[in-house]
């Protein structure tokens, strides 16, 4: 992390501050892992407990997301910061908004877990399951990426995002088939089909995160630019 | 380019100041030469006007050009010079006179003796200098009555009143409070459109706010120069990064 001398300001407490800043964006992201994580093992295992449980803790993470952003307005007003620490406070107040986007999406992965299935649609399941354990590794993938501010893995993660879409469309499929068959089970068909399509938007989210992350270290805007485009412009350097 | 440094070396009392500088100032423009004490910067900037020399044991090397003229030549009428470049320093050094006075100075060294239009130029320099509403019933108060930030655009409405091309300024607000400084900042502002502007400024936000373009300069070199939107978001030397973003040293 320090070849990007984070902690090298003259005045210690800038550092002190920057370093507390990352931690809370650290702090905040791990919550939100833990609770894809919550979510998922509570529809795998019809537990409404841990599903309320993660719905409750959604919270925590607006909380999270309100102090650091205090805590970046407050830097702005009192540091100046520029250049290199500049982009890292713009990617912060960035990131965290998509991360409690996330969040929320993630609330509404849990609410599915308040439904009962019985055996025959358990099947419906498992493809969803495939699929959030899937993004939940490229969430994890993209943090680990911020804390070592890593671009060659916030570019894996950047492509992963192709992927999950694919993975999206093919679970749509699927649902619609169940749906057409069965026209009484689409009720709780449509609610999977909800989670999926969360579960797809947060893959986009952690595709911006990786763009942040890029923007930080390279000082390059990479947004809305193709996945191949956008290596074009980073081997360009 | 209203000037352009070629291959620039001055040592001062055998020290070498300025090692083969390289620099291009856009006309019209505010470009700000930042770095650490004892980069150079101020050197550089007097050596716009052949200011150095007037210190002892000077020897230059290379070419500053103003415009097609290469002001290092031999026979170069100096005063002529340091009209079309003004400079203003760091602290405010008015003439004990009257603010009239002060600005009709250098009118009538130029030879403008008629009090009508003395009296026009004087108050066309006070207003530009964003000073003519604060001082215009005190014109024949003595100048050093002023406070030091009005002083200080006193000292630049002395500078522009001989319409020079070219504005150095010196660290023209590290003596002066913030609200003075906001002032002298949006005065820069308003002359860059009549005049190119150099400023020295050890204050990086005040570069960042009032320049188009910042050179940094370290041990007597120009490390990076660049539009200063680019130098404050994305610099691309090391030490360029380090020094604005408080890691120098």
């Amino acid at each position: 992390m320090d070849k990007l001398n984070l902690s090298k300001h003259i005045s210690s407490q800038f550092n002190e501050e920057l370093e507390q800043i990352r931690n809370h964006v650290m702090s905040m992201g791990g919550l939100i892992e833990r609770q894809l994580f919550d979510a998922l093992n509570a529809i795998a295992n019809g537990d409404s407990d841990l599903a309320q449980e993660v719905m409750a803790n959604d919270l925590k993470v607006d909380d999270w997301e309100i102090q650091i952003d205090k805590e970046c307005t407050r830097m702005i007003a009192k540091r100046q910061p520029a250049a290199s620490d500049l982009r890292l406070i713009m990617s912060i107040l960035k990131s965290i908004s998509d991360l409690e986007r996330i969040g929320d999406e993630t609330k509404r992965i849990a609410k599915v877990a308040l439904e009962s299935f019985n055996s025959d649609q358990q099947d419906l399941l498992v493809n969803l399951e495939n699929m959030g354990r899937h993004v939940g590794q490229m969430l994890h993938d993209v943090l680990d990426a911020f804390a070592r501010m890593d671009v060659e893995a916030a570019l894996a993660v950047h492509k992963e995002d192709k992927k999950i879409d694919r993975e999206y469309e093919a679970i749509t499929r699927q649902l619609m088939t169940y749906m057409i068959e069965d026209p009484r089970s689409i009720p709780k068909v449509m609610n999977v089909l909800w989670s999926a399509r969360s579960l797809e938007r947060i893959g986009d989210r952690c595709k911006n995160l990786a763009e942040y992350i890029i923007f930080f270290v390279k000082g390059k805007v990479v947004r809305h630019v193709s996945h191949e485009k956008l290596e074009e412009q980073l081997r360009g350097d | 380019m209203k000037i352009s440094v070629q291959d620039l070396s001055v040592r001062l009392a055998g020290k070498v100041v300025l090692d083969q500088v390289n620099l291009q100032i856009p006309t019209h423009k505010v470009t700000a030469l930042i770095g650490p004490s004892g980069c150079g910067k101020s050197s550089l900037l007097r050596s716009f006007n052949r200011m150095n020399e007037l210190l002892d044991d000077t020897e230059t090397r290379g070419e500053v050009w103003l415009d097609q003229l290469n002001i290092y030549q031999d026979g170069i009428d100096l005063a002529e010079l340091r009209r079309r470049v003004g400079i203003v320093f760091q602290k405010p050094n008015p003439f004990p006179q009257s603010v009239y006075e002060n600005v009709a100075f250098g009118l009538r060294l130029q030879g403008v003796n008629s009090p009508r239009q003395l009296d026009e130029l004087v108050e066309a320099a006070l207003v530009k200098a964003a000073l003519w509403q604060e001082v215009k019933d005190r014109l024949y108060e003595n100048a050093l009555t002023l406070s030091g930030g009005q002083q200080q655009r006193l000292v630049i409405a002395r500078a522009i009143a001989i319409e020079p091309e070219v504005l150095l300024l010196d660290e023209p607000a590290s003596a002066l409070d913030p609200i003075s400084t906001l002032k002298i900042e949006e005065l820069i502002y308003e002359l860059k459109q009549h005049y190119t502007i150099v400023i020295v400024t050890h204050n990086m936000q005040q570069a960042a706010r009032v320049s188009d373009f910042t050179a940094f300069m370290n041990m007597g070199r120009v490390v990076e120069f660049d539009a200063t939107n680019k130098i404050f978001t994305d610099p691309q030397q090391a030490q360029t990064e380090d020094y604005i973003t408080g890691r120098f040293g």
